[in-house]
């Protein structure tokens, strides 16, 4: 009468459709939050996903349903002070007197926010779609530098470590039926002739000898192929295979002197998170270069780039000379994909700024996929700015963006790295 | 007879279940529910887990349906309160269907287990085999086909014209999903393949009809009474049905997805007329079936403990005025309901004579089959709750009208108050008061074609106007033409509401 059946190992992601579904309807209040949300994030916190807040009005599905007013009969439970005819004063909002569950719900839900959560995968897909890093695809393949070793074949001589035991042994079995096969056909006709004399009435006992021998003779000879032979052996075949590079490497640049102040790096590491995360999604691993600069450039690590304070001026150039030199020690333009991210409040001697633009020119932009330069600032642009912008028609692995406030990254960000039209 | 074989060892307690100790539990309850009369459809238990739970949850309990993102959106809800330990998963899910299919959650303890069993494979399976308005209304051996046929056809529906445009009709029937039910006829049962053959049919003859209805080719002159004759020529309160087989531009498949939504509708329609009764009916046996299995001695004490402390649970009453507080609790009152019937037919006072004269004293199981067969909420509350239920609840009943500035308390549980909160109760669950009174009312078939519904308030409640709006934008492209809704007062003035899209 009854079936017990074991459905937990089914899948679990029956609602895997209808929530994509969701996500699908109402995916621009989606991407709305998640850029609103970019802004408020901390920013060694990458792993997670995001909880998604829109509100719930845009998403309820509508009813035909009763509204307030009118005259309801309710009947509670729990009545501890009441008598007929007794009269109370209409409580606040809609709790004591709602009307039915239907309206009570459609009146109290009205007002929450509808609160999910998505995945990190999802979060990072909303947030950089229609993004594609600049340039990538007609630089790949002239670069290919970084060789994997992948199996191809057998070979007939190598290194014991690589002998494959299965081939050599099936070569070792052919060998000996091919060296062996006639031998054995002969045998097998000698004793078919050695049996036959023993079952005549008067055996030829000279013949039998001499069959006895030829068949000793032969059994030797059978006996003397090799059980395995250096021509049997077959060891593993590799080959090096060119492949794309899947390591990069990004430079960030800033300057830390006096003019900076907290706030501005704080805008500073935004980006730079952007563009690690950003980064992450097309390379396996992504290293990260500190460099600070005042009037002196220094290679340091996360919490002193983003939280130290530093005065003096401004020379630009000595971080990118700095920058230069580490690639040159370090990264391999051949083998890493090197991005460059500057931020700055604009400030340079004035005298270094066509220095800048110089090396820029003839030092990194030709070695670099591609180099964003974000000044934050308020004011007007000033020497830098200009020089550089001089760059750009020359360069199209080179961008500068110029933002003023914390919600200006994120489509700064976007317009950096978006979709070129075809 | 049962009670004849001593039980000196009882069943493990657990916690852990296995599925051999499941099949022994089973057996006695089982036995226990025959023994008590329980008829029920054979039972499928399934063992699922948390996440598993929770799809089922979020698809209203269907063991499969077509894809919609408001399932969706039930999914991350369901997900979302769960993970942040707003809600426990419902302890079980049991589906109206043939054999009838129950789930239990695996990390559920042997107690619960057994408790779910009891409650859903017997007492809510044996309501949905017996009770007339299920009887009438559903097919449970044909749901399972049906939901595999709309399930197909959607996805069929979506791969030729696309999902955008499946999901649009799909959203204007769900607004008018609560629209979709007969209330009179009986449906047909069908099978898979007949479905799917009458489908094809169908969709051809309604095409000619509707074609017919919109007949642009003049024929003799028109006379003044034909021409004031309305159509529908009475009022019809399936929204649904009557798009379905009248809307002038729908397109063959789009009738069909509006039948299918209308025919899901209606299975649901009996479980939203019975939840007191079901659900009150279905603790009853899990706490009477449980109760006899230890008066035997299968169960032991430590189960009896974890089950009542469940049951408890179950059927607690929160008061008006606790925080907790979210309506009457269709369990704990269903629950008073039935077993103070037995109370009623074993030990009656003076008062359940009074009240109750036909069943004080009769024999309990025959009376309480009787009323779980032939009634629904309303008329059950009606007819069989007691003044003693009444004062347990302490029930007591306020009016609300927004004429007065003030509530008023129109009765509480005393002598001269009995009668009138049976009446309001009742009503409160009557939902042709709960849901607005909309009927189609007239199609301008020699005009523009505009569809006129109409919606007559009972006791001056007014349409919420912001999501009624909302739902016309949804009729309006179902019908296609003009729609409008009107409001017929009490005077009988009648003012328009609404309409879609707004005149200019």
């Amino acid at each position: 009468m009854v079936h017990f059946i074991d459905r937990r190992l089914n899948g679990k992601n029956k609602s895997a459709v209808n929530r994509q579904r969701f996500l699908r309807r109402y995916k621009q209040q989606i991407k709305k939050a998640v850029s609103d949300a970019i802004s408020k994030r901390s920013v060694t916190d990458i792993d997670s996903g995001e909880s998604i807040t829109i509100p719930s009005k845009d998403i309820t599905e509508p009813m035909l349903h009763h509204g307030k007013g009118g005259r309801r009969e309710i009947v509670h439970p729990g009545n501890d002070q009441f008598s007929q005819g007794d009269r109370i004063k209409r409580p606040d909002g809609g709790g004591g007197q709602g009307s039915g569950k239907g309206d009570a719900s459609a009146d109290g839900e009205g007002e929450d926010d509808f609160v999910f959560s998505i995945s990190k995968d999802e979060y990072l897909d909303l947030l950089f779609e229609d993004l594609e890093l600049p340039n990538l695809k007609k630089n790949q393949l002239d670069k290919l530098v970084q060789y994997k070793q992948v199996r191809a074949g057998y070979r007939a001589e190598g290194v014991p470590s690589n002998i494959d035991i299965v081939r050599s042994l099936r070569g070792s079995l052919a060998r000996r039926i091919a060296m062996s096969a006639d031998k054995r056909r002969e045998l097998a006709e000698l004793e078919a002739q050695q049996q036959a004399l023993e079952q005549a009435p008067v055996p030829d006992q000279h013949q039998l000898k001499l069959l006895a021998e030829q068949i000793a003779e032969l059994k030797q000879r059978i006996a003397a192929v090799p059980y395995i032979d250096s021509f049997d052996l077959r060891y593993r075949n590799y080959q090096k295979r060119p492949e794309p590079t899947s390591k990069a490497v990004m430079f960030c640049l800033m300057d830390v002197s006096g003019s900076m102040d907290q706030a501005t790096k704080d805008m500073a590491k935004r980006f730079y998170i952007l563009l690690y995360l950003f980064l992450t999604r097309s390379y396996k691993n992504v290293e990260v270069v500190y460099i600070r600069h005042h009037t002196q450039a220094k290679e340091v690590d996360e919490q002193e780039f983003f939280y130290s304070q530093e005065t003096g001026g401004t020379i630009v150039s000595s971080a990118l000379k700095l920058m230069h030199e580490i690639i040159s020690q370090r990264y391999n333009p051949e083998e890493w994909n090197i991005y460059g991210a500057q931020a700055s409040d604009g400030d340079n001697w004035t005298d270094d700024s066509p220095l800048c633009q110089q090396i820029m020119r003839s030092q990194l932009l030709p070695l670099v996929r591609y180099y964003a330069y974000i000044e934050i600032t308020t004011r007007a642009h000033q020497s830098l700015w200009q020089q550089y912008e001089t760059l750009l028609p020359q360069f199209e692995n080179f961008a500068i963006q110029h933002i003023r406030e914390q919600a200006d990254i994120y489509p700064v960000f976007r317009e950096l790295f978006k979709k070129q039209a075809a | 007879m049962a009670k004849a074989q001593p039980k000196t060892d009882p069943l493990s307690d657990g916690p852990d279940w296995t599925f051999e100790l499941l099949e022994s539990y089973h057996q006695h309850i089982a036995r226990v529910a025959r023994h008590y009369g329980l008829e029920t459809y054979p039972n499928q238990i399934e063992v699922i887990t948390a996440e598993q739970m929770m799809d089922a949850y979020s698809s209203i309990g269907m063991p499969l349906g077509y894809h919609h993102w408001s399932y969706g959106k039930k999914f991350i809800q369901t997900e979302q309160n769960y993970k942040r330990g707003y809600m426990g998963l419902a302890y079980e899910i049991v589906i109206n269907s043939d054999p009838c299919i129950a789930y239990l959650m695996e990390e559920n303890t042997i107690t619960m287990q057994a408790l779910v069993m009891a409650h859903a494979s017997y007492g809510h399976n044996s309501f949905f085999k017996n009770n007339y308005l299920f009887k009438t209304w559903t097919d449970a051996s044909s749901i399972i086909d049906y939901l595999l046929f709309a399930k197909g056809y959607v996805s069929r529906c979506e791969e030729k014209y696309g999902i955008a445009e499946v999901e649009e009709v799909l959203d204007s029937c769900h607004a008018l999903m609560n629209y979709g039910v007969d209330r009179y006829k009986r449906p047909q049962k069908i099978s898979l393949e007949e479905e799917q053959k009458r489908q094809e049919e169908r969709e051809a003859y309604l095409q000619s009809q509707v074609n017919d209805l919109w007949r642009t080719i003049p024929t003799k002159p028109v006379t003044e009474v034909e021409r004031n004759k309305r159509f529908p020529s009475e009022p019809q309160e399936n929204i649904l049905y009557f798009i379905e087989k009248n809307a002038p531009l729908l397109k063959p498949w789009q009738r069909e997805l509006v039948r299918i939504v209308r025919k899901i509708s209606q299975y649901f329609y009996p479980q939203k007329q019975t939840q007191v009764m079901n659900e009150g009916w279905a603790t009853f046996w899990h706490y009477t079936i449980l109760q006899h299995l230890y008066d035997e001695g299968v169960v032991s004490e430590r189960f009896m403990m974890e089950f009542l402390h469940t049951h408890t649970n179950v059927v607690s009453q929160p008061a008006y005025n606790s925080p907790h507080y979210s309506g009457i609790n269709p369990y704990a009152l269903g629950f008073a309901i039935f077993t103070d019937l037995r109370r009623i037919c074993e030990t009656p006072t003076t008062e359940d004579r009074e009240w109750f004269p036909d069943i004080a004293g009769s024999d309990w199981l025959e009376t309480l089959h009787f009323a779980m067969q032939n009634f629904k909420d309303e008329s059950f509350i009606s007819q069989y709750l007691s003044p003693k239920v009444i004062r347990d609840f302490h029930l007591f009943a306020i009016v609300d009208d927004s004429k007065d500035p003030s509530l008023e308390v129109a009765a509480i549980h005393n002598q001269q108050g009995y009668q009138k909160i049976r009446q309001m109760l009742s009503a409160q669950y009557n939902l042709s008061l709960l849901e607005p009174n909309i009927q189609v009312y007239n199609v301008d078939v020699r005009g523009d074609r505009s569809l006129t519904l109409r919606y007559v308030p009972q006791r001056g409640i007014p349409l919420e106007p912001q999501s009624t709006k909302e739902v016309m934008k949804h009729l309006h492209r179902l019908w296609g033409f003009q729609v409008s809704l009107e409001q017929q007062q009490e005077d009988g003035v009648v003012s328009e509401l609404c309409r879609c899209p707004e005149a200019s």
